[in-house]
């Protein structure tokens, strides 16, 4: 028990708080100190060994070359740029935009966002602990907070910089959406050597939000980050995460559905080659469904080759009451070789009778027929197995709504996968 | 709703008892018998005890201490999705034996006929011209094919064996397993625990230490065995833990079908069952392993019923080894059970069809764990659950491709189906896949009883619990197929007996 409280007191030692929320910030130390930091024995870390997470210091990460042009670049979007996790006024654009209030955690923090800040991380620890999350809401240095009353003029793109190599950036964003509110927010970029970012996001009635995240190029950088959101009647949540590269990246979402008739979406897609390093994606979803014909989808794809290791672990739980749910979800991979390896536990746990819910998950090779026939007319070999991955992934990406975004998405993807080729 | 029912036309008293009857657990009575006892609780005396009582050798003694003394540093498992009652293990018996089984009797013709009445009462008359009597239906088979050997445990010892000569006459070796110890030790010393080793957790660590009977079943090279066995386990007195240990060894080429049938007493207090099956499968031999479990489940309100904490592991061994795991699991106020087959053996097959029931507030953890190790090997999972009243019922499995196994490949189906809106219906695989030549793929679907089906079958004249009988007898049909005959008509009968009660 001592070793446990030591090992959080060393983890935090060398970490230095953003200010103020001291009330969120020492319930969360406590909440920590009292689950620990994890271990490969605790369930949800059978797959993942989170030592490189629970390390004092970061292992050193070199950021990859500049070599492409940032993505959504050409989109009409409100830049906030954060270099190693410290916020970059000069490249980021005025924090002003219709319909939206942003502030940011080391400027000026306002009411709502001290009544919101750690709120849905401290519920979304039950019944399972998430201790780097509680990290995170401790010891956050910055993070945007994003209060929405209409429909966002344009797109919020935050983007994150690595240039240090030993950099440990903890950033926790808040986004709250009014009755109606509608956003899309982008992420983009690797944040730092080790990234721990969490983000809350409270929807209320009829509000729609957007998420479309892309994690990568870096291939020696680590990240832990949790999506937390709340989701009120007739809301709409729709979150994508691309992942390319990366030595350790864990993605938790823990969807919250508490209103009638509301719709939650998250999908990945994540490319893993284990020639550029090691490659371990790890995505933790659950979905809570308490209101009455909610529906919820969970996609989730890996293409995974080279000792590149891909893990799934996603829940969709039916709370009793929570009648005429439609619960999906689906995790599967494309294993490209013979060394990688794809683990999942895909959980359905259900307390109520008049619900439809399906799961699915599969493995395996590429399809010899697919690729044959694409072969047999004339498409070079490499190039079809890169239309045969990419349809693999179609069902993923197909979750992004906005058509110009999933272009470019894609354009990204087809990018990343001719760097890969063998 | 049952007894508010008024009596139509055409329907006799009778008939409405009988409906009503139904609903009740039909093997809760109680044999009065003098019982011995080992004295209450377990300590290295109590293993020392029970294995005296075996009249053991050295080895086998031994054995139980070893896994005694780790079982002491073990802590029960918390891992399932059950609400474990805390379990006093010294306020239990290990050992309960009827007093006219001390001296074991030479024949059946020695047994106490109070005994052999309890198994005939069961519907397993241990007399071997009349295997078949109480199974539904039996009367329309030509039962000239159709003979079944039984080793009736009861309690902490094995009443007798039928059909041993015959079976003898075909090398087939089918005994109790205190016996197995004392006549055939090479066979139990190269074979036990090498399944489910002494270390494997907490309940078969516990069974290694304390385990008082079992069967043993060896079949020789090439031999397919001549007639099906079936143990059958009935817990008859209070207070007392029924820990049996089965192990079968299948040879080369060999082929047995195994059946298995349990149940005990109606009483308000909950007793333990903690039991082990090994099973070994040699090149291409073939082993059916079929349970119908119907250990009493504890009354409405959740009263009493066994804990049922069961470890049952098949080892295919040898190349083109094949398993097929069926179980019906409808009895036990718990269940925590997951008979699994470890794929070794290139080109070997594992199977796994189950139908798990819970009503009332029974609680179910249960699936199977399907170790590809071999190259080309191939498992299949149909699981089927069905939760009713309070009842929690999960299906917890593994399906795991190693590096080495090649070209293999799982298909798992778990179907879950939700009778009312108090219950849970859970699903928690895990699937490991570490090469990329197998194919893995799982499906799983939760539902509830079809509103349709049950419109279309009232429209036609049958009762609501009938009709939800049949959907639910429809949506377990892959399951009830796998089935050995006998069992089958047995299950399909549980199915409906045990959901009695759930509608309405």
């Amino acid at each position: 028990m001592a070793a446990k409280e030591e090992m959080v007191a060393a983890r935090l030692a060398g970490l230095t708080a953003g200010p103020g929320l001291s009330g969120p910030r020492a319930a969360a130390r406590a909440r920590l100190a009292a689950m620990g930091l994890p271990g490969r024995r605790d369930e949800y870390w059978r797959w993942t060994d989170p030592a490189a997470l629970n390390a004092v210091t970061p292992a050193p990460a070199t950021a990859a070359a500049e070599d492409e042009a940032p993505l959504f670049d050409a989109l009409d979007r409100l830049k906030i740029v954060f270099v190693d996790g410290v916020f970059d006024a000069a490249a980021s654009d005025d924090l002003a935009l219709s319909g939206v209030e942003i502030a940011r955690i080391a400027d000026k923090i306002p009411g709502w966002a001290e009544a919101l800040y750690g709120t849905l991380e401290a519920a979304g620890q039950d019944p399972v602990k998430r201790p780097f999350a509680a990290l995170n809401t401790a010891q956050a240095t910055d993070g945007v907070l994003i209060r929405v009353t209409a429909a966002a003029a344009k797109p919020i793109n935050l983007i994150y910089v690595h240039k240090s190599e030993l950099s440990d950036p903890i950033l926790h964003h808040l986004v709250q959406l009014e009755p109606g509110a509608e956003l899309t927010l982008l992420e983009t970029g690797p944040a730092g050597a080790r990234f721990n970012k969490v983000m809350e996001v409270d929807l209320a009635a009829g509000a729609r939000f957007h998420h479309i995240r892309a994690q990568g190029p870096d291939s020696e950088r680590r990240a832990v980050t949790h999506v937390f959101a709340r989701v009120a009647e007739k809301a709409l949540f729709k979150s994508f995460t691309v992942t390319v590269n990366g030595a350790l990246t864990r993605n938790e979402a823990v969807i919250d559905i508490i209103g009638n008739d509301a719709v939650a979406h998250v999908a990945g897609a994540a490319l893993g080659d284990g020639a550029t390093g090691a490659f371990l994606h790890d995505d933790t979803v659950f979905v809570t469904h308490a209101g009455l014909r909610c529906e919820s989808r969970q996609v989730f794809k890996k293409v995974l080759k080279h000792g590149a290791i891909g893990t799934f672990q996603g829940k969709i739980l039916v709370k009793p009451g929570a009648q005429k749910t439609d619960g999906y979800q689906i995790s599967q991979s494309l294993l490209l070789d013979d060394d990688s390896q794809f683990l999942a536990k895909p959980e359905l746990e259900i307390y109520a009778d008049d619900v439809k819910c399906s799961h699915g998950s599969t493995t395996g090779a590429i399809d010899e027929t697919a690729l044959f026939y694409l072969r047999s007319r004339g498409v070079p070999e490499e190039e079809a197995k890169g239309l045969l991955v990419l349809s693999f992934l179609a069902d993923a990406i197909d979750e992004i709504e906005d058509a110009g975004l999933k272009e470019e998405i894609v354009a990204r993807l087809e990018t990343w996968l001719s760097r890969h080729r063998d | 709703m049952t007894q508010e029912q008024e009596i139509r036309e055409g329907v006799d008293r009778e008939t409405v008892e009988t409906v009503q009857n139904m609903g009740s657990y039909k093997y809760g009575w109680e044999t009065e018998i003098e019982m011995e006892y080992a004295p209450k609780g377990i300590s290295e005396d109590i293993v020392r005890l029970i294995s005296a009582k075996n009249d053991e050798p050295d080895w086998m003694l031994d054995w139980r201490l070893e896994a005694y003394r780790r079982w002491v540093e073990m802590e029960m498992p918390d891992w399932a999705l059950l609400k474990l009652p805390e379990i006093d293990y010294q306020d239990l018996y290990y050992y309960a034996r009827p007093k006219s089984m001390v001296e074991k009797p030479k024949s059946l013709d020695e047994v106490d006929p109070k005994l052999l009445a309890t198994y005939e009462k069961l519907g397993i008359p241990l007399k071997e011209q009349l295997i078949l009597a109480g199974v539904e239906g039996a009367e329309n088979i030509d039962l000239s094919n159709r003979q079944v050997a039984v080793d009736a445990v009861f309690d902490s010892v094995s009443v007798g064996t039928t059909f041993k000569e015959k079976l003898a006459e075909a090398g087939v070796i089918f005994c109790s397993i205190s016996e197995a110890i004392k006549e055939h030790p090479e066979l139990v010393k190269q074979y036990l625990g090498t399944v489910v080793p002494q270390t494997d957790n907490f309940f078969a660590t516990l069974n290694c230490a304390v385990f008082s009977d079992g069967s043993f079943v060896y079949v020789p090279p090439g031999t397919r065995c001549p007639m099906e066995l079936s143990t059958y386990f009935r817990i008859n007195a209070e207070n007392t833990g029924q820990f049996e240990r089965t192990l079968i060894i299948c040879d080369k080429g060999a082929y047995v079908s195994y059946l298995e049938g349990c149940t005990a007493p109606k009483r308000d207090t909950a007793q333990l069952h903690a039991a082990v099956v090994e099973i070994v499968i040699l090149e291409d031999a073939e082993v059916k392993y079929s349970t119908v479990q119907n250990w009493f489940p504890g009354d409405e309100e959740g009263k009493g019923g066994i804990y049922n904490f069961v470890t049952k592991r098949a080892d295919c061994r040898g190349a083109r080894a094949k398993v097929m795991w069926t179980q019906v699991e409808t009895g036990s106020a718990i269940t925590w059970k997951y008979p699994s087959c470890i794929l070794r053996g290139d080109e070997s097959q594992g199977e796994f069809y189950s139908i798990a029931i819970a009503n009332n507030y029974q609680q179910a953890d249960t699936g199977t764990k399907m170790v590809h190790l071999g190259k080309n090997t191939r498992s299949r999972i149909v699981s089927k659950g069905i939760s009713a009243g309070q009842a929690q019922n999960t299906y917890r499995g593994l399906v795991s491709m190693h590096p080495r196994a090649k070209n293999s490949r799982n298909y798992t189906q778990c179907d879950s189906l939700l009778i009312g809106d108090k219950c849970g219906a859970h699903t928690v695989p895990y699937i490991e896949v570490k090469n990329n030549s197998s194919r893995v793929e799982h499906e799983a679907t939760t539902s509830k009883v079809d509103d349709d089906q049950l419109f279309y079958c009232r429209a036609r004249g049958v009762g609501e619990e009938e009709a939800v009988a049949l959907v639910v007898n429809g949506f377990c049909r892959e399951v009830l197929q796998a089935l050995p005959m006998e069992f089958a008509m047995e299950a399909q009968s549980l199915v409906a007996i045990s959901l009695e009660g759930s509608v309405g």
